[in-house]
């Protein structure tokens, strides 16, 4: 099988994040960069799936150098090729430019199913697969917690988690599959495999050599643009409730139907 | 000059701090209180090739330099240091092993120890023999075939865990320490057993224990090297066996001040966190400022063995200076916890306690000192 992984780095979850200067992006001094959370299941399945039935996988990303290091790890879990997509032209892109830059790559490539997690956790927006696979003009199964491949039907079947209920989703490939974290558990890579991840081929492809033009990507091409950014206000000191155990349940339940509005 | 690594050692540095902050510290507290053994942690860190780190591989290792090996070791130390000196000793019982081993006893022992298919420990001290490694007792007598160990082994790292035992024994008395030799011992042999488990202060995830020969069997073939070169394989295991205590060292420094500054911070007294208060900050800086030196030591001496030359000096200096940090930065980040730290609720009481042996084992500070002052008195006029 022909598998390819669109990934993203992300800040650090541990990472304190500062608003920039010009209060529209983040400051990325002193913040370590790491593979998104949710695309390590991605990667895993990916992985998994050439174990099983042979193949390729292919591990994408959009950004700039820095993103080779997040590559490279994949790779390193056992991804066989990374490709690193950027270009000046991209800076500023929306998810609807992102998944363009990445249908444009993936359609120079063979394939038999694309895997993305299910959000990036930076800006959470959840988009980028549902674009990709509109753009693509293929099916699509979103927050997968389960997979099953038939390669030989060319079929998948898809467990989701919804509300109160499990759905289960029957689709032909090639199709898009965004991973939730109940898929599986991503493995760490082994240390002789980050020492041959430097071997793998790791290729750069900018806006040209993806029949691009500039007016289509970055801030220009974007749908949605950011007007500014900031840091949610500190969070408020808690209150506690003393008492007989009786008035202190009243009075919570009161405070958080009428105060934190929460039920 | 700064310390610049590369990409894969970066990559290997992160993937270990994964690894020991998500599998490791959150259980680490528990394997201390009960004095657990971290098995299946041990296969894990076997599986990512964190046992046999500079073993080439086509021996079954990673074939990673020293520079590496000091950055794993320096996570899994944050994490536990029990578990960081269990992965230490297995990576130095390989090293004699390669330098000195024939090929059969490279295959039989080496491969496996290094793919952590099982443990390997080192039995050097003895009750009698500590720092005065070259007074040991314990003697080998060749007959048959078969070298006859009589003695008792102390102090022995993984000792009831371990299957294969390095271990020194007095062939030549004449000869003081070039009247030692070196043997692959493999528990299970007749006459070997093991002792007391020792009940320690601080790496209380890792055994300690007494190993006892009477009359142990040991084929000639598990000779390691020549007769009367054990003291040579050992000292020579040791130098790197430094790297990796000055290693293990910055790693718990480093889980103190993370703790202590921590700690600082939501702690409030006299109407505001503790980490405003300038005797706070101060003694922060001072741990902040010692880790970095004793790091870039460590670093250094990794590096001068990784480039094949000279790093005994080097290495004790990076383990006098690492170990005798760690114990002063543990002393401030308990301080910064006030009562608290002296809990077992919070870790830096482990870290406390697990930082006091640093300064023991591997050669104690004075032995290192001896090393340094002799090696600066003889090169410099």
């Amino acid at each position: 099988m022909n598998i390819i992984v669109c990934i993203k780095q992300v800040p650090d979850t541990t990472t304190k994040v500062r608003v920039g200067k010009d209060g529209k992006h983040i400051d990325p001094g002193g913040v370590k960069f790491i593979v998104n959370t949710y695309d390590d299941f991605a990667v895993e399945e990916a992985i998994r799936l050439k174990e099983r039935f042979g193949g390729e996988v292919t591990v994408i990303s959009m950004g700039p150098e820095r993103v080779k290091e997040a590559l490279r790890m994949c790779l390193a879990m056992g991804a066989d090729k990374a490709i690193q997509l950027w270009d000046p032209a991209f800076e500023d892109s929306d998810p609807y430019t992102t998944a363009l830059i990445l249908s444009k790559a993936i359609q120079q490539l063979p394939y038999d199913i694309i895997f993305c997690g299910k959000q990036a956790i930076d800006r959470d927006t959840m988009s980028v697969p549902v674009y990709l696979a509109e753009l693509l003009g293929l099916p699509q199964a979103t927050l997968v917690v389960k997979l099953e491949v038939d390669p030989n039907a060319r079929k998948f079947i898809a467990y989701r988690d919804i509300e109160g209920a499990k759905e289960v989703i029957e689709g032909l490939l090639p199709a898009v599959i965004s991973t939730q974290w109940k898929l599986n558990e991503p493995r760490y890579p082994t240390l002789p495999n980050i020492m041959k991840a430097k071997k793998k081929e790791l290729k750069e492809l900018n806006a040209a050599a993806l029949g691009l033009d500039s007016a289509q990507v970055g801030e220009k091409g974007s749908r949605v643009k950011v007007l500014s950014m900031e840091l949610p206000p500190p969070r408020s000191k808690g209150k506690i409730l003393k008492g007989d155990p009786r008035e202190v349940c009243r009075e919570l339940v009161r405070l958080l139907r009428e105060e934190a509005k929460v039920i | 000059m700064t310390f610049q690594l590369t990409e894969e050692q970066r990559m290997i540095q992160m993937t270990v701090r994964e690894f020991a902050r998500k599998e490791i510290e959150p259980i680490a507290g528990k394997w201390d209180r009960e004095s657990l053994f971290p098995e299946e942690t041990i296969s894990k860190m076997a599986e990512m090739g964190l046992l046999g780190m500079m073993v080439p591989s086509e021996y079954g290792g990673a074939g990673l330099d020293t520079v590496s090996y000091s950055l794993a070791m320096q996570e899994i130390a944050y994490a536990c240091a029990s578990t960081s000196v269990i992965m230490g000793v297995n990576n130095l019982v390989c090293e004699p092993l390669l330098k000195f081993g024939t090929e059969a006893q490279k295959q039989k022992y080496l491969v496996p120890l290094a793919q952590g298919k099982f443990i390997g420990s080192f039995a050097l001290t003895e009750p009698g023999a500590g720092s005065d490694a070259a007074n040991q007792k314990t003697s080998a007598l060749l007959k048959d075939n078969f070298y006859i160990l009589n003695g008792t082994k102390m102090f022995i790292t993984s000792g009831s865990h371990a299957k294969v035992f390095i271990t020194t024994a007095v062939t030549d008395k004449a000869a003081r320490h070039h009247g030692i030799s070196a043997f692959i011992v493999e528990k299970g042999m007749p006459g070997f057993s093991i002792g007391k488990i020792e009940d320690k202060m601080g790496l209380r995830a890792s055994d300690t224990t007494e190993l006892i020969f009477e009359n142990c069997r040991v084929p000639s073939e598990n000779l390691l090297g020549k007769e009367g070169e054990g003291f040579k394989i050992m000292m020579a295991a040791l130098d790197g066996g430094r790297i990796g205590i000055a290693s293990q060292s910055v790693g718990i420094a480093q889980a103190c001040l993370d703790a202590a500054t921590r700690y600082a911070k939501k702690r409030e007294a006299f109407g505001q966190p503790i980490a405003e208060f300038q005797g706070i900050r101060w003694m922060i800086a001072d741990m902040a400022t010692e880790i970095e030196a004793a790091r870039l030591l460590t670093l250094q001496a990794a590096l001068l063995k990784d480039r094949g030359l000279p790093f005994t000096k080097e290495a004790s200096m990076a383990k006098l200076f690492a170990s005798e940090m760690v114990n002063r930065v543990a002393y401030k980040a308990l301080q910064i916890h006030g009562g608290y730290g002296y809990l077992k609720d919070f870790p830096v009481e482990r870290y406390y306690r697990d930082a006091r042996v640093t300064t023991i084992y591997e050669g104690t500070s004075e032995i290192q000192r001896n090393v340094i002052a002799k090696l600066v008195l003889s090169t410099e006029d």
